[in-house]
């Protein structure tokens, strides 16, 4: 090997990048000090928001419920649109347990809620993950449908929609009593986040974390270099639904109460909106998604009982507009965008606009306007009936949302084009 | 001695369509074998019934002796086999040397692994920068594959079989698509290869096939149409007429004479 070789400085510039290759890979799972972050926020919310607790506990529990979709979507490249299935499972793990059983000690029934959600997502998960792309988000959808309706069946059991109400569980560690601010409750859904967080941080640092990501990248090459990939699938979607299905218990333990709507088809569409508005394959994107979403719906319904879906709505359209990796991966743009600016300092600048850009703004005006367009269609439909006058009728808020995306879109592109056609002035100059 | 690959009577349909017909084909270890045919004569189909992406309709494929028509791709890729495909099949968003860890990880079920972090196995790490050391890309190591050049994607896409150990090496048109004055780097890496490695080489080029090739099988609309040395194939009228053209037979020549 090299260390047989003399030393000419070609093999020393050739050993300096193997230690460099070498000490990357050997450092890569480190901690960071910037992961501490996260984390000191959420301690720092108990003291400044104290009153907003109840809230924030929900906030850590999408989190929670996001980051066990990343592992899989952002990981391993599966897209399920029913990931709710195993929060609901959770969910009513928990509260079954403890009506029919008396079980109500928390932390035992958070595991039971974990293991149950667990062994139902390798049952499910060795038949479903043989397909792929949308036969697979097909039979997720479907997955979740049949238990919600089985569930509805055996309402006598499970409440039905009208749910159970009024579960009782013992206090944290038989000492810490739940109390009307939510705050014991706070603090017992950011520990077992943590501890969680933990543990999905290992897995994705992981050999097999790195084998998830090659299925991800190209699964026929996985199958050419010997890689079980079923079993792979099976094992990380176990792992993601027992992690949906903890949130689903910290749920039920939280509002003491759980209704079939947890199975809705809402809930796994909003878990995967969050996951991919904070970006996927990131660990830290379901922080800043659930939090951002969360944050936003909060506020939004506040200033406008009747509107704050168009908020949402318009988030949305800028984030696949103009952040398709999420708000980490706009970060990470921004940083790498003013990187160049750096570079490039020395270079005179100016705006200039381009004949061909007329074309991207006519482009981007019809992409905002079909995404509005869709959006006046998808807004929850029950809540159309309260909305005032001149939205009510359907046309009416599709033609509005349609000219209304268009022209959001084409303005904020105009100003992206001109912001990225300095750049190639830049680049020409240097 | 058993021979390292050996295919009896394969054949596979697609309904009326014979895409494979009776093929039979043997490598003995470190067999340097050719196989070459006009566009559409099922040589990558030849190879998925080989590495089992899909099944014969009937007929045997050995790996040292051991039946595997029944196994999975994977099951036979860790038996030893292994393959490199005529379109870039790379992990494009990770980095040169995470695509050799990766043959290396599942190749010895460090990949099995969920808890101890990637980074921890140096010895992984060191045996794929030797991989990259002997093609000359320890400095590409950290770089992205999709920013690599076609040419430097090409190799490292016969540097994850080759870290995979294989002893069964099939290779789907390895210099396909690479620019001729980048071509000589991969097929150095073809003709430098182990001589213990069973090779199959599909190959347009008949310069490539006539130097690197012990021996030749042509295949015609899904059949061997007929197999031989390089002299063989060369002197044989039917060849020239089907395939090789007075063009190929020229580069025969050339590559005779260079033998």
């Amino acid at each position: 090997m090299s260390d047989n070789k003399p030393q000419t400085p070609a093999t020393q510039a050739g050993n300096e990048a193997r230690l460099r290759a070498m000490d990357y890979l050997v450092r890569r799972h480190y901690f960071r000090w910037a992961e501490a972050l996260p984390w000191l926020i959420a301690i720092a919310l108990f003291f400044i928001l104290p009153n907003r607790m109840t809230f924030g506990g929900q906030v850590l529990i999408m989190i929670m419920f996001a980051l066990s979709l990343d592992l899989i979507l952002g990981y391993a490249g599966i897209v399920t649109l029913g990931h709710a299935a195993f929060f609901g499972i959770g969910a009513y793990t928990v509260a079954l347990a403890s009506m029919l059983a008396g079980w109500s000690e928390p932390i035992s029934g958070l595991i039971a809620g974990g293991l149950v959600a667990g062994l139902v997502g390798a049952i499910a998960g060795w038949f479903i993950l043989r397909y792929r792309g949308l036969t697979l988000l097909m039979l997720t959808i479907a997955f979740a449908a049949m238990l919600q309706e089985s569930g509805n069946l055996r309402s006598d059991i499970t409440g039905g929609y009208d749910g159970l109400p009024g579960l009782m569980f013992d206090p944290l560690f038989g000492h810490f009593q739940y109390d009307l601010y939510g705050h014991t409750n706070y603090w017992y859904v950011l520990g077992v986040l943590a501890i969680i967080f933990y543990f999905v941080r290992r897995i994705t640092y992981s050999p097999f974390g790195q084998a998830l990501t090659g299925i991800r990248e190209n699964v026929r090459r996985m199958h050419a270099i010997g890689s079980p990939v079923h079993r792979r699938l099976v094992t990380v979607y176990a792992i993601s639904a027992a992690i949906a299905g903890i949130a689903g218990g910290l749920f039920t333990q939280t509002n003491a109460y759980v209704t079939l709507t947890v199975f809705d088809f809402d809930s796994s569409a909003k878990v995967m909106v969050m996951l991919i508005l904070g970006g996927t394959g990131r660990l830290y994107g379901p922080f800043l998604g659930a939090a951002v979403y969360m944050i936003l719906e909060d506020y939004l319904a506040k200033l406008s009982p009747t509107f704050w879906q168009l908020g949402i709505g318009l988030l949305l359209v800028l984030v696949v507009l103009f952040a398709r990796r999420g708000l980490l991966g706009l970060a990470e743009d921004i940083r790498g965008y003013f990187g160049r600016k750096a570079r490039a300092s020395s270079t005179p600048r100016r705006l200039v606009w381009k004949p061909e850009h007329w074309k991207a703004l006519a482009i981007s005006a019809l992409d905002g306007g079909i995404i509005g367009f869709v959006a006046g269609f998808a807004t929850n439909m029950k809540q159309a009936a309260l909305m005032l006058s001149f939205v009510t009728d359907l046309p009416t808020r599709a033609i509005l949302f349609t000219l209304g995306g268009a022209v959001i879109a084409a303005a904020i592109n105009a100003i992206y084009l001109l912001l990225t056609s300095r750049t190639a002035v830049e680049e020409q100059a240097s | 001695m058993t021979a390292a690959l050996q295919v009896e009577n394969l054949h596979r349909s697609f309904g009326a369509l014979h895409v494979t017909r009776d093929v039979n084909l043997t490598l003995q270890r470190g067999a340097r074998c050719a196989l070459i045919g006009p566009n559409g004569a099922g040589k990558t189909t030849l190879i998925n019934l080989i590495t089992g992406v899909i099944r014969p309709s009937s007929g045997t494929v050995s790996l040292n002796g051991e039946d595997i028509t029944q196994l999975s791709q994977a099951d036979r890729a860790r038996r030893g086999l292994a393959r490199t495909f005529q379109i870039n099949q790379l992990f494009r968003g990770l980095s040169v040397l995470e695509n050799i860890c990766m043959a290396i990880g599942e190749r010895d079920g460090h990949n099995n692994n969920l808890w101890r972090s990637a980074g921890a196995k140096r010895e992984v790490i060191d045996e794929a920068l030797d991989h990259l050391e002997s093609l000359n890309m320890v400095d590409d190591a950290l770089h992205l594959v999709r920013n690599l050049a076609y040419g430097r994607q090409r190799l490292v896409e016969i540097a994850i079989a080759l870290a995979q150990k294989p002893r069964v090496l099939l290779l789907d048109e390895p210099a396909a698509g690479v620019p001729s004055s980048e071509s000589h780097l991969i097929l150095d890496v073809v003709a430098g290869l182990d001589p213990d490695i069973a090779v199959l080489i599909i190959e347009h080029d008949m310069d490539v096939v006539f130097r690197f090739a012990k021996e030749i099988t042509v295949l015609v609309q899904g059949a061997v149409f007929t197999q031989g040395t390089p002299d063989d194939i060369m002197n044989n009228a039917d060849v020239r007429a089907v395939y090789l053209g007075e063009e190929g037979h020229d580069a025969a020549r050339r590559g005779g004479q260079h033998g």
